[in-house]
């Protein structure tokens, strides 16, 4: 019983100081190699947001989003959350997103964590990268 | 946008041709004409329907109810229009059946139809069904003492060209404005001396009106709102006292004047396109001269585009911009001040906010 416990305690111990040692790595230090991954995942999914943005097949009717807003430009990621007179409600850019999958391309929505969501709202805010943020602005 | 509904338009919708002629008063002022025997007339412009097929018979319903709105109200216009320009992309990729689809809705107009090409509609088979059931791809006509050319000033490089595996493959290249594997227009050097030949018998005082797809100037080369060789065409224009280039391809209004070249964009019958101010990502050279159009509501299928009229007025252009949801705005070559102007906002004090764009 003691044995065990010396023992037990003796390797809480050790853990305790492996973790210590090990803290600054695992929780708020990292380096170049990671933030090149992060980029690079990030990256993926701007591209692959490019990809649906450009595609027919998002939509209804061969429609896609670039015919209305080539580079993404005139959807303005930075306004929102933005009152819209005609949801009559302050809506987030991916309500908006939706909206035009179901108008302009007769499409069915996609739910709001969808990961092609995620990737359209990527590339979006990604082509607008730089402009200020102004939530509200019409 | 309600509020803006209750315009000349939709009253001419309603009313009857009688009435119609008395909402739509062509200003057609005589003027003294000096040497050139110009006399006024009025012209009719449709243009960027981009009829797509989606499947068989079946094609997208929004942009064919432009077009056939666009039709239905030039066949109101009383006086009757002399011509209908339609300014290129009548198509979306090219397609036989996209085509034959735009000439039957065409067919309703009642004037003759002076046909400008677009990248839509030559980039799968490079003109040839165009040329063949549509229009020549260039040409020149006079037209009561105003000399018009219809330029193709959508050709590219031959390399470009050549690239591709299959025509549809070129097509949809060229069909994403956005494409960083696109390829900037040209007019050519081929059609850059048939263009200094068919001048050569046009004399300086004799008022030119050119008819192009892409604007013969550099607007913004990411999206193709430009043309490689376009100093070599305004080189071309230059000992002419009275020139307008009048071109689609944009989706939105745009004016400019270049030196003796005053230049007007239509607007499209099936969406508008964000001025390129609004891409952050790249410089870009939108005429200062240029008042923007309202910034559209996606709301409204037809807000952001129209069609337009246009009188030729002592050899000038006044540029009659009809925006479907929107007051009509017409902007008229300023003698004084050398360079079209819009009539009602040009000050920058009496613009609205739906002009800002950003
Ligand atoms: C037929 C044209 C058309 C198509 C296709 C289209 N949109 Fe739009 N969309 C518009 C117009 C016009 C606006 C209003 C632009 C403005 O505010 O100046 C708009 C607005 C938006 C906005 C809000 C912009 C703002 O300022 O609040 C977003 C976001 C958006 N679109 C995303 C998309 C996405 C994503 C797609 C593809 C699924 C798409 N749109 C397809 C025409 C279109
Ligand atoms: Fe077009
Ligand atoms: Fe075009």
């Amino acid at each position: 019983m003691r044995y065990h416990d010396t023992i037990k305690r003796l390797a809480a111990a050790g853990v305790a100081a492996l973790a210590l040692g090990a803290a600054p790595a695992g929780a708020d230090e990292f380096t170049k190699a990671d933030l090149e991954k992060w980029r690079k995942e990030f990256m993926a999914v701007v591209a692959e947001g490019e990809k649906l943005f450009h595609s027919g097949k998002l939509g209804g009717n061969s429609v896609s989003c670039d015919m209305c807003h080539p580079n993404g430009a005139n959807t303005h990621p930075e306004t929102y959350p933005k009152f819209q007179k005609q949801l009559g409600q302050v809506a987030t850019l991916r309500q908006m997103i939706n909206w035009c999958i179901e108008n302009p391309l007769e499409g069915k929505p996609l739910p709001l964590d969808d990961p092609r969501m995620i990737a359209l709202e990527a590339y979006i805010t990604y082509e607008r990268r730089g402009v200020p943020l102004e939530p509200g602005k019409h | 946008m309600s509020q803006s509904k209750i315009t000349r338009r939709s009253f001419l919708k309603r009313a009857g041709a009688a009435a119609a002629a008395a909402a739509a008063p062509m200003s057609l002022v005589e003027i003294a004409w000096g040497k050139s025997d110009a006399r006024n007339f009025t012209f009719a412009y449709i243009s960027d329907s981009h009829l797509t097929q989606i499947k068989g018979a079946k094609f997208v319903s929004n942009f064919d109810k432009g077009l056939k709105r666009a039709i239905a109200e030039v066949n109101f216009m009383y006086p009757k229009p002399d011509f209908v320009v339609f300014g290129g992309d009548l198509a979306q990729l090219g397609k036989r059946a996209e085509i034959d689809h735009g000439l039957e809705l065409m067919s309703a107009l009642r004037a003759p139809v002076k046909w400008v090409v677009g990248e839509h509609d030559f980039y799968l088979d490079m003109g040839e069904y165009w040329a063949d059931k549509v229009s020549p791809l260039r040409y020149s006509f006079d037209h009561k003492g105003v000399h018009f050319v219809v330029l193709n000033s959508i050709l590219t490089y031959e390399d470009w060209i050549r690239k591709w595996k299959t025509p549809e493959e070129r097509m949809l290249a060229m069909a994403r404005l956005d494409n960083p594997q696109g390829s900037p227009f040209i007019v050519g050097d081929e059609q850059l001396r048939w263009l200094r030949k068919d001048l050569a018998k046009v004399s300086s005082d004799t008022p030119v009106v050119v008819l192009s797809h892409s604007p013969l100037y550099k607007v913004f080369k990411p999206w193709n709102f430009w043309t490689d060789d376009a100093e070599k065409v305004q080189a071309e224009l230059k000992r002419f006292r009275k020139v307008t280039v009048i071109h689609g391809h944009v989706h939105q209004v745009l004016y400019n004047q270049i030196g003796n070249i005053s230049f007007y964009a239509m607007m499209s019958t099936a969406w508008p396109w964000p001025y390129p101010v609004s891409y952050t990502q790249a410089p870009n050279a939108v005429p200062k001269l240029t008042v923007f159009m309202n910034r559209a509501d996606p709301h409204s299928e037809r807000d952001g585009t129209g069609w337009g009229w246009l009188d030729l007025d002592s050899g000038r252009v006044n540029m009659h911009y009809e925006l479907w949801e929107n007051t009509p705005r017409t902007v008229r070559f300023d003698a004084a001040k050398g360079h079209p102007a819009d009539t009602v906002y040009q000050d920058p004090a009496k613009r609205i906010p739906p002009q800002e764009h950003y």
